[in-house]
């Protein structure tokens, strides 16, 4: 039998507390979860640092990656099998890029991205097709399975159908986390009717469409998201520690350029502070790795940096008040020198924080939009626009919320021992006193 | 502070005047694939590479009131017009180093295509991994709809070359 046919001699499960059990028959899932790639996203979080605003939120990447697996199995298998429009021979590769999608994230992926100018998804192409064992496992399928698995994740593919079940407005990677981050932390959003949305999906030309008897299923994950996204992901807490985290790597990366000799030399960081990242380097960085850096740097000598790890080791966060950046930058060009009269450096101490979020985005023919829009199918056949079905979706489309916060540290502004006459001025204008 | 923001003001107030959502899209990744310092992250999408971060920003700068963005009706479609504003300026003249320096005639050139040109520029250099014919069989796969014939797709080469003395 061919190894991309290859049956398991007995169905293997995972108990899984979203979906119950997480089914795999297929042999080369299964060899796909057993490789040293996959198994490293059990040592990093799908939440980052939610964890020190939600305590639950402990739940790895590898549970997401079988999560978005396990819908995409069930609606290849349950709801998309014999249909005429569905490409069976598409199946494979769709169960394999929803394992893999997540696969080259690396510990705090937002911060490290934005610090090191990393893109996880350029690693996730270079697992899937370097020296690794998952291109082992993907390569006994055939010489191209991997680019193809590859492309799918890129958006690349030339069956946008594949794509649009991983990725696009409503797909398996947006169903499966915002249950599951729901679920670890402990949140009443997050939840909607997925068994509903999953019976109402269809195969089309280019996309995958929902049965409009299911518009309502869909206006409710619509909601869900929205909500998960203001009270949970953008939680102005993890916020503040997704900051100090950002500022910990710019501190460490500085001091690598200013030939600091670290007490606790930073080896997992060396590519990094270099610029040249190969893949072995990025695959040694999992949290465990992060935070044993973080805590011996508790105790290094240069002064902000030692300061800023034990902030986040012992969540002694910064404090917030809103911002305008319309109105108000000049109000932090005055900031900033107060902060250097106070000895705060402001580079460290003084963080415009910015979250937006656009809850659907609709594209109508010639408009300049790269959204692919959801598409309801009605009983006779053609497919309209979701937002012009339902005024639920209509109400909030397009409507992007943005909310911006600056950040400091007030246990250091409200400390009066040092320049008090300036650390006034300070308090004044970001109104604490 | 607002560095990022400040990026872009730096290149609308260098563009002149931007027409069309995917000509700015475009214009930023080109100069981004050029090593100017833009980073805003870009992810492959209906038209090519497309930043929501960078969709997300020009909102906030519309949003503040530095940049204006005119709608426009066209025969069958709508399009984008984006200038400066005084306030605007006023915030790049506040910034304490010109956040872009030798970027000007890099974005004046991009500015001066077409956003279909830049559609297919910008997709090529999204490939620039694969070997030019690889890169060609690979780019009529994924913009199968555009239709573009071989001619664009050599003036887009040489273009592409061209770029590289103007940045």
């Amino acid at each position: 039998m061919a190894y991309s046919t290859k049956k398991l001699q007995e169905e293997k499960v995972f108990k899984d507390p979203v979906h119950r059990y997480i089914h795999v028959r297929d042999q080369v899932v299964w060899d796909l979860i057993g490789t040293k790639e996959f198994q490293r996203l059990r040592r990093i979080r799908q939440l980052g640092t939610t964890y020190l605003t939600f305590h639950g939120a402990e739940h790895s990447r590898f549970n997401h990656s079988l999560g978005v697996y396990e819908i995409i199995r069930r609606i290849v298998d349950d709801v998309f099998a014999q249909r005429p429009e569905w490409d069976e021979s598409e199946r494979l590769v769709s169960l394999c890029a929803a394992l893999l999608h997540d696969l080259g994230h690396g510990p705090f992926s937002h911060s490290f991205e934005k610090v090191f100018d990393l893109d996880h998804e350029a690693f996730t192409q270079a697992i899937i097709l370097g020296d690794t064992e998952v291109n082992q496992v993907l390569k006994r399928v055939s010489s191209e399975f991997p680019q193809n698995v590859s492309d799918v994740i890129a958006k690349t593919y030339e069956n946008k159908q594949v794509i649009s079940l991983i990725s696009s407005q409503i797909d398996a990677d947006r169903m499966d986390y915002l249950q599951r981050d729901a679920y670890f932390t402990g949140v009443s959003y997050g939840h909607f009717d997925m068994e509903r949305i999953l019976r109402v999906l269809r195969p089309r030309e280019d996309q995958v469409v929902i049965k409009s008897s299911g518009m309502h299923a869909v206006e409710d994950y619509i909601m869900s998201r929205y909500q998960m996204y203001w009270q949970v992901y953008f939680h102005p807490v993890t916020r503040s520690s997704e900051v100090i985290l950002t500022k910990i790597l710019h501190r460490a990366k500085e001091l690598s350029e200013m030939n600091y000799k670290f007490a606790y030399e930073p080896y997992h960081f060396v590519s990094m502070f270099n610029g040249i990242v190969t893949l072995k380097d990025y695959l040694k960085l999992d949290e465990s790795v992060i935070m044993y850096y973080f805590q011996m740097w508790e105790e290094e000598k240069d002064p902000i940096l030692r300061d800023l790890c034990s902030r986040f080791m012992n969540r002694n966060l910064f404090k917030y008040v809103e911002f305008d950046p319309s109105k108000e930058y000049k109000k932090l060009n005055e900031l900033e020198k107060l902060f250097q009269q106070a000895e705060l450096n402001p580079d460290y101490y003084l963080v415009v924080d910015s979250s937006s979020d656009l809850p659907y985005d609709f594209y109508r023919p010639g408009e300049e939009e790269e959204r692919v829009p959801i598409h309801l199918m009605m009983p006779s056949g053609e497919l309209r626009e979701l937002s012009r079905q339902s005024d639920i979706v209509d109400a909030i489309s397009g409507k992007r919320r943005t909310d911006h916060k600056l950040y400091y540290p007030k246990d250091c502004v409200t400390d009066d021992s040092t320049h008090k006459e300036v650390k006034a001025k300070i308090k004044t204008i970001l109104g604490i006193e | 502070m607002m560095k990022d923001h400040a990026k872009l003001m730096q290149a609308f107030f260098v563009s002149g005047e931007i027409v069309g959502r995917k000509k700015l899209q475009k214009m930023i990744y080109i100069a981004k694939k050029l090593s100017f310092p833009f980073h805003e992250k870009y992810q492959f999408h209906f038209f090519g590479p497309y930043s929501e971060e960078l969709t997300l920003r020009v909102e906030e700068l519309c949003n503040m009131g530095f940049i204006t963005e005119q709608k426009e009706k066209k025969s069958g479609y709508t399009q984008y017009r984006y200038g400066i504003t005084e306030e605007g300026q006023a915030f790049l003249d506040a910034q304490s180093t010109n956040p872009m320096p030798s970027v000007e005639a890099c974005l004046r050139d991009l500015n001066d295509q077409s956003s279909r040109f830049l559609e297919l520029v910008s997709t090529m250099l999204y490939f620039d991994g694969l070997q030019e014919k690889e890169l060609i069989q690979k780019v009529q796969k994924v913009k199968s709809k555009q239709n573009y014939t071989e001619e664009e797709i050599s003036e887009a080469l040489a273009y592409i070359k061209h770029l590289s003395t103007v940045s």
